[in-house]
């Protein structure tokens, strides 16, 4: 149920026409599903869903030496990012552990950030304490942010955004979306081709609403947000990845580019260096559990004594392979695909195995792919 | 024949000292699909307000609780290859267990179909 003092979403009286049961998260009132998440899971995988995450923390960053500023805090090689382009990166902290995970696009004079919701104020209030006077952070609030996922996401955009279709994966660029200014990037949070929307709130339910009026899309719920970026192998800030979490540990070490590993110069370098010499002591893996009750969060990773030795982050049942998945982190020794896992949850012991994520294959639209 | 239903929005349909329990249209809805159900063997003791099933939806793992004590006098082995029997008909095939009560006194603590209807809008 949501709390009468959650904050209310651009789109909150719109949701709530297309029948959405709303829960409190990240202090919003936000969709949890529609018509239920089985079902809008399936749809998006097969068509084309519409999500609101206007939750999220959107920024700008203005001011000279931009480049070097945010190389002090993240530990991406900026000199790569050409104008238009995305990547992802990290907030992290002096001891290497990951404060937030988010986007960040470079926009002729400016970086476009965007961070989770449920981190935000605490995003800005780092990034202002850590970067120099001269930089000047801009919270977009007046910002929402629509995501558009699925195979058929591009035949519907590019339907009322023409020029959206030559966008590849990881690239934005400026748009109008029935006479709204508009920068859409290829990129999600699902594993599917599609788009995220940055518009002003006061055009997020016009948007909204000739985007949901495309016969290919439905409205999509947070909770088929979760179970498909799960089956993507994707981690979520505040479950998979927290403050006591380094890259290294995450596998997410692809998040610090080849001249920063090199050079260092970001926050926990030190630990990361090491990390990526020696090996983390744990990693996250991905496993697929036998049988068919989902384990979930919070569940015990434990050894043939039944000591715990790392602990399930993200667990559920995967609307795709029909069978429970789950993320966790265990012993480096015990994270090679094919080793067997065992889990401890409610009472009960269950099986698992190692596998490689994604657990669904990505479908993204990378350039010079074929389509 | 009367059927029962609890706080916890289950329902148990009670014929002499033999009952058939599950969930109601309400529980199935605030659940979504369900996935996973483990419901009891044959010859289990179950008490009132104790563990009795489980229940897993795309969301949330949920405990079932026996709305009365009793002996199960059979679990309902459709769920297990059929789990979305309790979304798509919560109060007929999605039943989870059959038992024989042990104690007829203990329903007088229950709700009637009209006195769960209330109860319900009034969350």
């Amino acid at each position: 149920m949501s709390d009468p003092l959650d904050k209310k979403l651009p789109l909150d009286s719109w949701h709530r026409a297309k029948g959405a049961r709303m829960v409190s998260f990240a202090d919003y009132a936000m969709p949890i599903q529609y018509e239920g998440i089985l079902a809008e899971h399936l749809w998006t995988r097969a068509s084309a869903g519409l999500f609101d995450v206007s939750h999220m923390g959107q920024m700008e960053l203005h001011g000279t030496d931009l480049d070097a500023a945010l190389e002090t805090v993240l530990p991406a090689d900026l000199s790569l990012l050409k104008g238009g382009r995305l990547r992802y990166s990290l907030l992290l902290n002096d001891e290497g552990g990951i404060i937030d995970d988010l986007m960040v696009t470079r926009r002729g004079d400016h970086f476009y950030l965007v961070v989770n919701g449920a981190t935000k104020h605490g995003d800005i209030a780092h990034l202002r304490h850590k970067l120099p006077v001269g930089i000047k952070l801009d919270h977009l609030e007046d910002h929402a942010l629509l995501a558009l996922q699925g195979p058929k996401a591009v035949d519907v955009l590019s339907r009322l955004a023409p020029g959206v279709e030559a966008l590849s994966f990881m690239t934005g660029a400026a748009f109008q979306i029935d006479g709204a200014r508009a920068w859409i990037s290829r990129s999600g949070y699902t594993g599917e081709d599609g788009f995220e929307i940055s518009i002003l709130a006061r055009d997020a339910e016009t948007v909204a609403e000739s985007i949901a009026a495309q016969a290919e899309v439905k409205p999509i719920g947070l909770g088929a947000r979760d179970s498909m970026r799960l089956e993507a192998g994707l981690p979520l800030y505040g479950h998979d990845l927290d403050e006591e979490t380094t890259p290294i540990e995450a596998d997410l070490g692809f998040a610090i580019s080849k001249r920063r590993r090199e050079e260092g110069g970001f926050p926990g370098d030190e630990r990361i260096q090491r990390e990526l010499k020696h090996g983390p002591i744990r990693r996250r893996v991905g496993l697929a559990v036998l049988g068919r009750q989902p384990v979930r969060e919070g569940a015990m990773v434990v050894d043939v004594d039944g000591d715990e030795v790392g602990k399930v982050t993200s667990g559920g049942f995967s609307p795709c392979l029909e069978a429970p998945i789950a993320m966790a982190y265990v012993p480096t020794a015990s994270a090679e695909p094919g080793t067997d896992i065992r889990l401890a949850s409610r009472g009960k012991i269950f099986e698992a195995k190692v596998v490689a994520m994604p657990f669904v294959p990505h479908r993204y639209h990378r350039k010079g792919a074929a389509k | 024949m009367t059927t029962y239903y609890t706080k916890e929005h289950e329902w148990i349909r009670v014929e002499g000292d033999n009952a058939t329990v599950g969930i109601t249209d309400f529980a199935q809805g605030q659940l979504g699909d369900i996935v996973f159900v483990e419901v009891p063997a044959a010859g289990t003791q179950v008490k009132k307000g104790g563990d009795a099933a489980v229940v897993e939806s795309v969301k949330a793992a949920s405990d079932i609780y026996a709305p009365v004590s009793g002996e199960v006098t059979e679990g309902n082995a459709a769920l297990e290859a059929d789990p979305s029997l309790i979304n798509s008909d919560p109060e007929g095939e999605g039943w989870f267990f059959k038992l024989t009560l042990s104690d007829n006194h203990e329903l007088s603590d229950l709700m009637s179909a009209e006195d769960y209807k209330s109860f319900c809008d009034s969350l």
